[in-house]
């Protein structure tokens, strides 16, 4: 008897109503971005509760923002430890996704011109589309990236494992999607996928949507749909659908 | 963090991986003052929290190599330091506490409806947020201020991303009921 009168009810926010304070502070991926907009824009409760989210979300940055600075002596403390730690071999072994991030960061227009190698070229070419989408998608305004200047499938080297070229129109056509990637997807994580599924960037348009090949087949309807699925299940994909 | 950023500081951690201590001078100054709020906020000791910074960058120092970059750094570095101020916490738990830090629980913790005395909403918000659990604190702080997603406040405080979602609603829930005590309605819930 007692437990019971000590029970409060309990009461679970919606499935929109507990994406509210990420909407906020504008972590959410596109696709809830858009769900929580639409329903922001039917229900004047939800609508009445986001605004005091807005209220708590400015606050909790200027607590934190009063908050100050360390002193210096924390930063003195810390490299006089570092100073009488053991000094580094320098072959460390580092992360996968370190070690491709530093190579897309490695690249500039010099490195791309001595290139001699086409397989190369590809690569940097779709970490270029990569790199000025990711860049670029906040404002919305970024250049559309070309694969025209990429090689053909014939000079292009076996050992590539992703190539830009065009598919050959005698054929059917390979299964092309526009997929977009959610704003927290990083370079790393977009490589990864594009190696997970065998696709190749063909280009990309407006509002970050890339256009991506799948494979080198023609897919039935079947197993498109499927790809799309799995796709629309990926953390960093935020939409797919079949481009023609 | 815009993704350039977040691939950024994974080439700082592959060159710290290597003991580049310019590397590391760049990561600090990019990160220390977040992560000392962060801290600061969990431990409420401007001298624990201070000392949290050194050990958080020196546990990066000697990890770098090991960090696979399946999180963003500063997802990383937020983790860490909750570990370290748990664990300063943990240690602080049967020493006495002297009286400054007493009297800064007492005014804003146990009393919110009397510490706020003016009827001024930001204020008193801010007195409000204060007052929070630890638990309610961290994961509006996450949220709000360091700009976490769901998977990555899942990451940093270790519980399920529906439990991230359910906390974050019943921090505001006590939010809203320490404003309330204090004279404040904001018309939710």
């Amino acid at each position: 008897m007692m437990a019971m009168s000590n029970k409060v009810p309990t009461q679970e926010p919606g499935e929109i109503e507990a994406l509210l304070p990420w909407h906020a502070a504008g972590t959410l991926n596109a696709r809830d971005a858009r769900r929580v907009d639409d329903a922001l824009a039917k229900d004047p409760e939800l609508a009445k509760q986001y605004a005091v989210i807005q209220e708590e979300y400015a606050e909790t940055i200027g607590l934190n923002e009063s908050l100050g600075a360390p002193s210096s002596r924390a930063m003195q403390k810390l490299f006089a430890a570092i100073d009488a730690e053991p000094v580094r071999s320098g072959s460390t072994s580092v992360g996968l996704s370190a070690r491709i991030s530093g190579f897309f960061a490695s690249l500039s227009p010099r490195t791309l011109a001595a290139s001699a190698a086409v397989g190369a070229l590809a690569i940097m070419l779709q970490a270029g589309v990569i790199g000025t989408v990711l860049m670029q998608r906040d404002t919305h305004s970024f250049q559309t990236a070309s694969y025209e200047a990429a090689p053909s499938p014939a000079s292009a080297p076996t050992t590539v494992t992703r190539s830009l070229a065009p598919a050959p129109a005698s054929v059917e056509a390979p299964t092309r999607l526009f997929v977009r990637f959610a704003p927290t997807a990083r370079v790393s994580d977009i490589t990864a996928l594009l190696d997970g599924y065998q696709g190749t960037i063909v280009d990309s348009g407006k509002d970050g949507l890339f256009r991506l090949q799948f494979g080198n087949r023609v897919m039935t309807k079947d197993q498109i749909a499927g790809l799309i699925r799995r796709l629309e299940n990926e953390k960093i994909v935020s939409m797919a659908v079949q481009a023609q | 963090m815009s993704a350039t950023q977040a691939a950024s500081d994974e080439i700082l951690i592959a060159r710290i991986a290597q003991g580049d201590r310019l590397a590391m001078q760049v990561l600090y100054g990019r990160h220390h003052v977040r992560v000392f709020r962060f801290g600061l906020r969990l431990v409420r000791n401007e001298q624990i929290a201070e000392d949290l910074i050194s050990e958080v960058f020196l546990d990066v120092w000697r990890q770098a190599g090991k960090f696979e970059g399946r999180s963003a750094v500063s997802t990383w570095l937020l983790a860490i330091t909750r570990f370290k101020a748990l664990s300063a916490l943990r240690k602080r738990k049967d020493a006495e506490l002297d009286d400054e830090t007493a009297n800064a629980i007492e005014d804003t913790s146990d009393n919110p409806e009397v510490s706020v005395q003016k009827k001024d909403t930001s204020d008193a918000l801010r007195k409000c947020l204060t007052s929070l659990s630890p638990e309610h604190r961290e994961i509006v702080d996450l949220v709000y201020y360091h700009e976490k997603s769901v998977e990555e406040v899942a990451e940093i405080v270790g519980i399920p991303e529906n439990t991230v979602k359910t906390r974050l609603f019943y921090a505001r829930k006590k939010l809203a009921d320490l404003l309330k005590a204090a004279g404040i309605e904001r018309g939710w819930p």
